[in-house]
């Protein structure tokens, strides 16, 4: 009787260049059902954080309510984390980030967490562009709750209950945009080559980064006419492009032809490259990216793959003008600097 | 890569990598798990079915089966495979029951054995139970040959010698002891159906040519004679000084039974680097304990005898030097000779064959080596009833190997007394049973011990280095034991994957702790290597390829550092996945009914 995992990991596996090994990265053992797309998504975050050698402990993963947001126990055990209250993430992820904006914040949530009781937060967080990850496990419905279909399950989707969802659904990403988010992806559990780098980018974007990514619901809503199953994701699935994320600090070995490559410089230096394929469009244009978005939908399509990006955008602490210093290094005399500071900003209004 | 075909008795032999490396395939990971389970006797009749001396070579086996052992590869040391079959015998029950039957009723043919080593008792263990008489000549007064006549018993008891050599004499054997057979003629004159010859490699080489070899003899020993000379008591004692000469396991034998004998300043020369040694790591580690330096580098030049005594030795000192082919050669450093002192010299420089009892006439053809020419498959001779075995087949091996040329021999003298083909090799007995108890329950303990290995308990050497009769090494206890067997991963319990279930949800893949799993595009074997999401690089470790998988990429598990945990079936939710024990039986005479 078991479900723990060995301690060995392959000798061939190094350390990354901060000094971390995988294992650093790892987190307890799953109780998810056995196939959830969960569990893959908690990988790709492990080995992209890994690969970004992003010390675990400058790390803050904060979730809601539902089988994803309990995947923050899989993955980083030794980050900091906060298992908050449904749809509350973007709330928690906010006064957290306001104390020390110095830490990676990785938001996790479902789609039930975001799409319905969390809808005014997301979008709110977006609009203040908080520097943080925010990702959606999406499988269509309240895995936690016995598999009802989510905001986001689509129109005449059946899941395992067998009556299709009569409802339009939310589609998040289009939301995302529409709120002025500078980094919107999407991924698929069941691909970790695309997951992976758009996870090692949004690490590096400032300001919010959303990545919707489609994760099966092995249980519920893993049917073959369901829009969420393994099967029909992986038949509707269309990238706007192969993806390659080039952190700053790796020199770039590869050459390509520019004419092939879309490339996005990050707030850090960091470059995202895009191959280009025939249905290219500038991911740089809200506009376009709205319309891709679309037109996939219109053919029954899901578009992955890095949907829009604005490197240079402001986030909260910009556009408040926050002191520079994080706020929970500052001591009693940074806030009560003394009667005399506050003669002299009397004195202006005289 | 083609599907990997699963169904070869070899494939799965050959993820278990202990029992692969065995030279008589023993299923070590079976009889280990027993131990945790404390059914040692079931756990030493697994042993004995296949290498017959469970006792004697859980102390002194070489052990090929430990630098195989998978845990090697993961944690730096192996599991103690060796110690762990002593376990088994040190705690067995009364196993005479469980012996095979010999028939009274004989089937009428007749074979002589030539020599009571380890390969003649294993042939005569096998055939017995088949119905045939069997006649053994040894020219010592009771059968084991050099396990008894060499391996000291300090490493080797008499009494366990004598209990596992007495199960097979007691089934039966006519032993003719004290019989040295002096002519091959005087033998198959009698008669005999078959004649199997495992005189072993009797021969000590000696430095013949050294200045002063003549001149010092009554101080210069050939080693192997010595170590025989001692066990029969001839010799008791031996001078203050002693150098031994070689860098095997025979150097190491002598040197600590000098020490024993009264030889105070012992050392070692060897002609090599020392990474170069023959004698097994743990031997070596044995000796310098026993405060025995070991010199490497120093070929011997001349004995000094002074006074008609030996003074010493002068060696010349060298470096080793490697050409392109990386081929070594010793290159005298242009130092002046070094003079070691010493009252005794011991010459372990290796060990030849030699069969001046067989008749040039014989019809036995002989290699260049002096070794017979033989079917490596059969062990058959020119002489077509006349098979070889042990180190009289290919020269001085180890007595796991003398096991397996016994099993092998049998199997052929079998085959050849029956008239059946002997072109063809019987297959092994295989099987293959599930281990699933129920959610993510399994008949094997799944979890993987983190312990590293632990240490054989010794007894002081202020003691044993008094007694040469007193063991050195206690055995690990019941408790410690267990642990030990635990360290085991049951390499034997098999993922076995079937891909027109897997539905590619990649939870195989992110749970398996080592990055065995992968799902690729297919290629070429190269190619597939270095693809893995780590790359495959042990190519002694096969890759699983299974068939297409729905979106047409394949499975591809490492085999290299799986640790059998069986996670990946845990949380498949399809059942693609299962863990299936696989028993693989080499081969006997008793059981080839093909
Ligand atoms: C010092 C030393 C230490 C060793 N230690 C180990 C060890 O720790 N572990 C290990 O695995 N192996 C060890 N070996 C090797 C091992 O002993 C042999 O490989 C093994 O015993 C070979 O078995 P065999 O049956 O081929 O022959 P042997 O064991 O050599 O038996 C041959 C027998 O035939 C007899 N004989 C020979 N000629 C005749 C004849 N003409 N008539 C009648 N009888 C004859 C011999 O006296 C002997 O009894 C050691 C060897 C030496 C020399
Ligand atoms: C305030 C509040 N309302 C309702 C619930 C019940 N509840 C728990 S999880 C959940 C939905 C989870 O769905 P989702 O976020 O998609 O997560 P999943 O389990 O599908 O990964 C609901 C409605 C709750 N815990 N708290
Ligand atoms: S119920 Fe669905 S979402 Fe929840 S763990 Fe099971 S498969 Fe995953
Ligand atoms: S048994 Fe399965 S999960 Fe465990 S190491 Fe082997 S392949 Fe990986
Ligand atoms: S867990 Fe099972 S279904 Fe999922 S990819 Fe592995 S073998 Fe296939
Ligand atoms: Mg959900």
């Amino acid at each position: 009787m078991s479900s723990s995992r060995p301690g060995f990991r392959h000798p061939d596996l190094a350390p990354n260049e901060a000094g971390y090994t995988i294992k650093d990265y790892e987190g307890g053992a799953s109780t998810l059902c056995a196939g959830c797309g969960h569990d893959s998504i908690s990988r790709a975050i492990v080995q992209a954080f890994f690969e970004s050698n992003v010390p675990p402990h400058q790390v803050a993963k904060i979730s809601g309510i539902g089988c994803s947001s309990k995947t923050p126990a899989y993955f980083l055990g030794k980050s900091h984390g906060f298992n908050s209250v449904h749809g509350r993430m973007p709330s928690i992820a906010t006064g957290a980030n306001m104390a020390n904006k110095d830490l990676v914040y990785l938001g996790v949530s479902g789609d039930g967490d975001t799409a319905s009781i969390g809808a005014g937060q997301f979008i709110h967080v977006i609009r203040r562009n908080l520097n943080m990850i925010y990702i959606i496990m999406n499988n269509g419905c309240y895995g936690l709750t016995k598999g009802q279909d989510s905001a986001t399950a689509d129109k005449g989707s059946i899941s395992r209950k067998g009556a299709p969802n009569l409802l339009e659904s939310i589609d998040l990403c289009e939301i995302a945009i529409q709120m002025g988010a500078s980094f919107v992806a999407r991924g698929f559990s069941g691909d970790k080559q695309q997951l992976i780098p758009l996870i090692k980018a949004a690490i590096r974007h400032k300001g919010t980064a959303v990545i919707d990514v489609i994760s099966p619901c092995v249980t519920f809503n893993n049917t073959p006419q369901s829009t969420k199953s393994y099967q029909w994701v992986r038949e509707h699935s269309e990238a706007t492009g192969t993806f390659d994320f080039i952190p700053l600090q790796q020199e770039i070995v590869a050459s390509y032809n520019p004419g092939e490559i879309a490339a996005i410089t990050l707030h850090d230096g960091s470059i995202i490259h895009l191959h280009k394929t025939a249905e290219d469009f500038d991911i740089t244009n809200r506009r376009k990216s709205l319309d891709a978005l679309e037109e996939a939908r219109e053919k029954h399509h899901i578009l992955t793959g890095a949907i829009y990006v604005k490197p240079d955008g402001q986030d909260t602490h910009d556009l408040l003008s926050i002191s520079d210093r994080k706020l929970n290094s500052l001591d009693k005399e940074d806030l009560c600097p003394g009667n005399s500071v506050l003669q002299d900003i009397n004195d202006q209004y005289r | 890569m083609k599907p990997t075909d699963i169904n070869h008795p070899e494939y799965f032999h050959k993820v278990i990598d202990c029992q692969y490396a065995c030279p008589a395939h023993t299923p070590v990971p079976e009889y280990i798990r027993l131990i945790t389970e404390e059914r040692y006797t079931e756990a030493y009749m697994i042993n004995w079915e296949s290498n017959v001396f469970p006792g004697i070579l859980g102390r002194v086996c070489d052990r090929p089966c430990e630098p195989a052992c998978r845990r090697g590869r993961i944690q730096k040391e192996a599991v103690a495979i060796c110690r762990l079959k002593r376990v088994t015998a040190d705690n067995k029950g009364d196993i005479t029951q469980l012996l095979p039957k010999v028939p009274k009723e004989k089937n009428g043919k007749k074979i002589a054995l030539i020599g009571g080593g380890p390969t003649s008792l294993t042939v005569a263990r096998d055939l017995l139970p088949l119905g045939y008489e069997i006649d053994l000549y040894d020219d010592q007064n009771k059968a084991g040959g050099f396990m008894r006549s060499q391996v000291p018993s300090f490493r080797l008891p008499e009494d366990i010698l004598d209990e596992e050599v007495g199960y097979i004499i007691n089934m039966g054997v006519n032993a003719i002891f004290n019989h040295r057979v002096e002519s091959l003629k005087e033998i198959t004159d009698k008669g005999y159906d078959a004649v199997f010859i495992a005189t072993g490699a009797p021969k000590g080489r000696d430095l013949a040519d050294l200045p002063g070899r003549q001149e010092g003899d009554n101080f210069i020993h050939i080693g192997i004679d010595w170590l025989a000379g001692v066990v029969f008591g001839h010799i008791t004692s031996i001078k203050k000084r002693v150098l031994v000469l070689g860098g095997g396991n025979t150097a190491m034998d002598c040197c600590r039974t000098s020490r024993r004998l009264g030889g105070e300043k012992v050392k070692v020369v060897v002609r090599s680097p020392k990474e170069e040694m023959k004698a097994s790591p743990w031997e070596i580690e044995d000796a310098i304990h026993e405060d025995i330096p070991i010199l490497d580098n120093h070929v011997p030049l001349e004995f000094v005898v002074e006074n008609g005594r030996l003074a010493g030795m002068h060696f010349d000192r060298v470096t080793p030097q490697y050409d392109e082919e990386g081929k070594r050669s010793l290159v005298s450093t242009g130092e002046p000779p070094l003079f070691m002192e010493c009252d005794e010299v011991l010459l372990a420089v290796g060990q030849q064959n030699a069969f001046p009892w067989i008749e040039e006439d014989s019809g036995i053809v002989f290699n260049k080596r002096g070794l017979p020419e033989l079917n490596p498959d059969t062990l058959q001779s020119s002489l077509p009833n006349i098979f070889f075995g042990g180190d009289a087949a290919f020269g001085p091996k180890n007595i796991i190997t003398a096991v397996a040329h016994g099993h092998q021999a049998a199997i052929s003298i079998h085959r050849f007394l029956q008239g059946r083909d002997m072109t063809s090799q019987p297959s092994p007995t295989t099987s293959l049973t599930t281990q699933k108890v129920g959610f993510n329950d399994w008949m094997y303990d799944n979890t993987v011990s983190s312990d590293f290995r632990f240490s054989v308990p010794t007894r002081d050497k202020t003691k044993t280095l008094k007694d040469r009769l007193l063991e050195v090494e206690l055995g690990f206890n019941r408790e410690v034991g267990k642990k030990e067997a635990y360290r085991c991963l049951n390499c034997d319990v098999q993922t076995i994957f079937d891909a027109s279930t897997c539905i590619e949800c990649d939870a195989c893949v992110d749970i398996c702790p080592t990055n065995c799993i992968n799902f690729i595009e297919n290629s070429d074997e190269l190619s597939l290597r270095k693809s893995l999401s780590i790359p495959a690089n042990n190519l002694e470790q096969s890759l699983y390829v299974s068939e297409p998988v729905k979106t047409g990429k394949v499975m591809v598990k490492d085999e290299n550092v799986c640790l059998h945990c069986g996670l990946c079936a845990e949380r498949c939710p399809t059942g693609s996945w299962e863990m299936l024990k696989y028993i693989y039986q080499s081969p006997k005479a008793y059981n080839d009914n093909e």
